[in-house]
């Protein structure tokens, strides 16, 4: 115990730092100093990596047939009924397709007439029957018209009406190959060129019929489509009546096969076929590839680190209030919505780090054990995986700086927790119900602070592959960042509420 | 007298249906340990946390050094105080408690090991305070109030939880920071802590100030022609006496105070009764005795239960 000593340091030692560095200096002080808060960061973090290795270490798909490749990178389904012949260097081949007729499935082995709006039969020029390979086709479809697709994700429309008759022609000319529709026969009109290289000098040429799966009640259901084809004419020098029929990509992770009591097949008589098929030729989905692993799976711990960052963010202000710290903090420094504004930037800061070091940790190895177990994961660019790295640390951060704001209004860390974990976590679970409606789901992914996991989606949709672009299945109705702005939003509005009741109750 | 540090003028603030502040004024100043004194719910706590510009009044105004507390820039370089000592994180170390609050002032570290050392908790200050004795809570509450060297202190019933040691020290370190030249209030409900400390006391009741007078002088007044008288039979001296027409009180097991009559009178008195005295002397009342003689009137000061103004 000393005596009394204080000797006057007035004017002397004081540093003159004034304004707001100074409350962020204090702010981050208080955080760094409490080991509680500094370890929950830290188990946030390592809540994902733990999380990632789970997942890449759970799923073993070894020996599965491996996931068709298209010339782009990317998964395809590549599973087709084609009658071929091979076509030595250039050439052109015309039909007319008279009928397409489609059947879904209506029970267990049953099946009615219906509508598969991407039902397809026409011309196609392939590589050859190798799933994945490159292609140009020409087709008429279910109910989008004629189109002219190439190498599974290019897609045009052509002109011709659904209703009409229609006429299909398809040139090759080098690595050039163009498609022309006809109500006539007579008349042509261009659709598109494409340019598909890797072709070869004899490429197989001919028909095709796919059916893709119909889409309804949050799942699918195979569908068998039945093609009449006319007209067949073949280039000069062509033999017109050796043509080879077959499945392409029969067994396939892409392919659900036919539907029972249901088989591929074509019949010619001179140049009139009938060809039936299932399957589709187009980028794979997450319905058609059902098997395949996306980032979000990886970084399933960011769930588990919410509640954790949720938790320390809302203690971050309510133990304050608890321990009546609040007054030393509030005469210390009187303007107390720049207190409040800089416990939001440290604890966002801090968050954004912690999750952040947690994505950037979990992503590759989850990743790498994934694909170890033989386990598909959708591939993404590295530009893609950064924003999702970032973004998941920007949701944990300013879903954080939510339990900080709300804190500051309930001045209760129970409450403030429950309320801002329901907010955002329970969105999270409903999304992740198989059986919920697509438009809940989507819903619930549009205003709730929920809506930032969009920005962990990696898998694309495509207009011309109809599925269910759903948030379960990893398709989310915001796009990334706007996701996060929504969460975002609520933030900043309970930060604005938090400062005005901060500012007018006494402390 | 210079500019006092702290001015507080027609506070009124209403919880409810409870007046807690009824026109408090008063003033601090420089160079002076001044006692704010009442009976618990007076209003002391009420008025300090109105100075900090913790609650807002429905009147009045309350100015550190002419300005309202919410204008001042580094607040802790005009004011330390100290409410409550248990306000703190427990999981931090004393270092750390009074590092942050120097970073939010703008001050060094090295200020807050200045602070410890001078309140004496150096060799405990890298412990965690949940760990600390509410006497160990006190002295980190007053190196928070020293930290940012302020030329006024404001001290919430510093005593309590303090060890009869703690007690003196603390009385010597407010006196050395009134010698220093700074305004100190100290509130208490107990008078004999401000024993020897209090160079003037501002009594509150009921929200309002009941008296604010110099320590001195009101020792004086109360002392002012009462004679101790020390005896064996009080009761019989205390017969005597009343029938003579003074007024006398009981002090102790063996001494009572004499008021209307002077000392001669008192001996001859005691004599011609034939009641036994060791002493008779001029009485020096104490703190408590004069805080006792200062509100006897005052309705405010009643036995009631007084209501604890919940925070």
């Amino acid at each position: 115990m000393t005596s009394p000593s204080t000797t006057s340091h007035r004017l002397s030692q004081r540093v003159q730092r004034d304004g707001f560095f100074q409350l962020l200096h204090a702010e981050w002080s208080k955080f760094r100093t409490v080991a509680g808060w500094v370890i929950g960061m830290t188990a946030a973090a390592l809540t994902m990596v733990l999380f990632a290795l789970l997942a890449g270490i759970s799923g073993n798909q070894k020996g599965s047939p491996s996931v068709p490749i298209g010339p782009s990178g990317g998964p395809v389904t590549d599973s087709f009924y084609f009658v071929h012949q091979p076509l030595a260097g250039d050439g052109s081949i015309t039909v007319s397709v008279s009928a397409l007729n489609s059947s879904i499935p209506e029970g267990p082995g049953e099946l009615r007439p219906g509508t598969v709006p991407w039902a397809k039969a026409g011309l196609i020029i392939k590589k050859g029957t190798d799933q994945g390979s490159p292609y140009a086709a020409i087709m008429v479809t279910g109910s989008h018209g004629v189109r002219m697709q190439h190498n599974y994700v290019h897609d045009t429309a052509g002109p011709v009406s659904a209703a009409a008759a229609r006429w299909l022609r398809l040139d090759r000319s080098g690595d050039a190959i163009t498609g022309y529709a006809s109500t006539d026969g007579t008349n042509w009109t261009k659709v598109a060129t494409a340019r598909v290289s890797g072709l070869g000098s004899t490429a197989q040429i001919g028909l095709f019929v796919a059916s893709p799966p119909a889409v309804g009640g949050g799942g699918t259901a195979g569908t068998v489509s039945t093609a009449t084809f006319g007209d067949l004419r073949t280039p000069e020098g062509w033999a017109g009546g050796d043509w080879t029929g077959g499945q392409v990509g029969a067994k396939s992770p892409t392919f659900a096969g036919y539907p029972e009591n249901a088989s591929g097949s074509f019949t010619a008589s001179d140049a009139r076929f009938t060809v039936t098929g299932a399957g589709d030729i187009a980028p794979a989905v997450r319905d058609s590839l059902p098997t395949g692993g996306q980032l979000r799976d990886i970084l399933t711990g960011t769930f588990a680190a919410l509640i954790v960052v949720i938790v320390v963010g809302a203690l971050f202000i309510t133990e304050e209030y608890r321990n009546k710290m609040i007054h030393l903090t509030l005469a210390a420094s009187p303007r107390r919505s720049l207190v409040l504004v800089a416990k939001a930037i440290v604890l966002w800061a801090v968050t954004f780090v912690a999750g952040l070091v947690g994505a950037i940790l979990a992503t590759p190895l989850g990743e790498r054990l994934a694909r170890g177990n033989g386990v598909y994961i959708f591939p993404v660019p590295s530009s893609t995986e950064l924003r999702v790295e970032l973004g998941t640390a920007a949701l944990l951060a300013t879903a954080s700086v939510l339990a900080l704001a709300v804190g500051a209004i309930f001045r209760h860390s129970a409450g403030a927790v429950t309320t801002v974990v329901v907010a955002i976590v329970l969105p999270y679970i409903l999304i992740a119900i198989p059986f919920m409606p697509a438009a809940v789901s989507k819903g619930v992914a549009t205003v709730t602070p929920g809506a930032a996991f969009a920005v962990q989606q990696t898998l694309v949709p495509y207009d011309q592959v109809a599925s269910n672009y759903t948030p379960y299945y990893g398709y989310y109705p915001l796009a990334p960042w706007a996701g996060v702005a929504v969460l975002a939003g609520y933030a900043l509005a309970s930060l604005a509420v938090a400062a005005v009741v901060l500012s007018r109750r006494d402390a | 007298m210079s500019a006092p540090g702290i001015i507080v003028a027609g506070l009124r603030k209403r919880f409810g249906t409870t007046l807690a502040l009824d026109g408090m004024s008063f003033a601090v100043h420089p160079g002076l340990v001044t006692g704010f004194v009442g009976p618990n719910g007076a209003g002391k706590s009420t008025t300090m946390r109105v100075v900090l510009g913790l609650d807002a009044v429905d009147e009045g105004t309350a100015l550190i050094d002419g300005r309202p507390y919410r204008r001042l820039r580094r607040p802790l370089t005009h004011v330390g105080s100290l409410l409550d000592a248990a306000a703190l994180h427990p999981g931090r170390s004393a270092r750390n408690h009074l590092l942050w609050l120097a970073h939010s002032q703008g001050l060094p570290g090295r200020r807050a090991d200045q602070v410890i050392e001078e309140v004496g908790l150096s060799s405990a200050a890298r412990r965690k305070a949940g760990g600390y004795s509410l006497g160990m809570r006190q002295r980190l509450g007053i190196a928070a109030a020293l930290l940012g060297d302020p030329p006024i202190i404001m001290l919430d019933e510093p005593f309590n939880g303090m060890d009869p040691e703690g007690i003196v020290w603390m009385r010597g370190f407010l006196r050395s920071l009134a010698a220093q030249g700074r305004a100190v209030l100290v509130s208490s409900h107990l008078m004999s802590e401000l024993q020897d400390t209090a160079d003037q006391l501002v009594a509150v009741g009921r929200g309002k100030v009941i008296a604010d007078t110099s320590v001195t002088g009101l020792i004086e007044a109360a002392s002012r022609n009462r004679v101790a008288v020390r005896t064996t039979v009080p009761a019989g001296a205390t017969t005597a006496l009343v029938r003579a027409g003074a007024t006398v009180a009981a002090v102790g097991r063996d001494t009572i105070t004499v008021s209307g009559i002077g000392p001669d009178r008192i001996v001859t008195l005691l004599n011609d009764s034939t009641v036994p005295f060791s002493e008779v002397s001029a009485h020096h009342a104490t703190l408590e005795e004069a805080y006792l003689e200062l509100t006897r009137n005052a309705v405010e000061f009643r036995a009631e239960t007084p209501t604890e103004v919940p925070r």
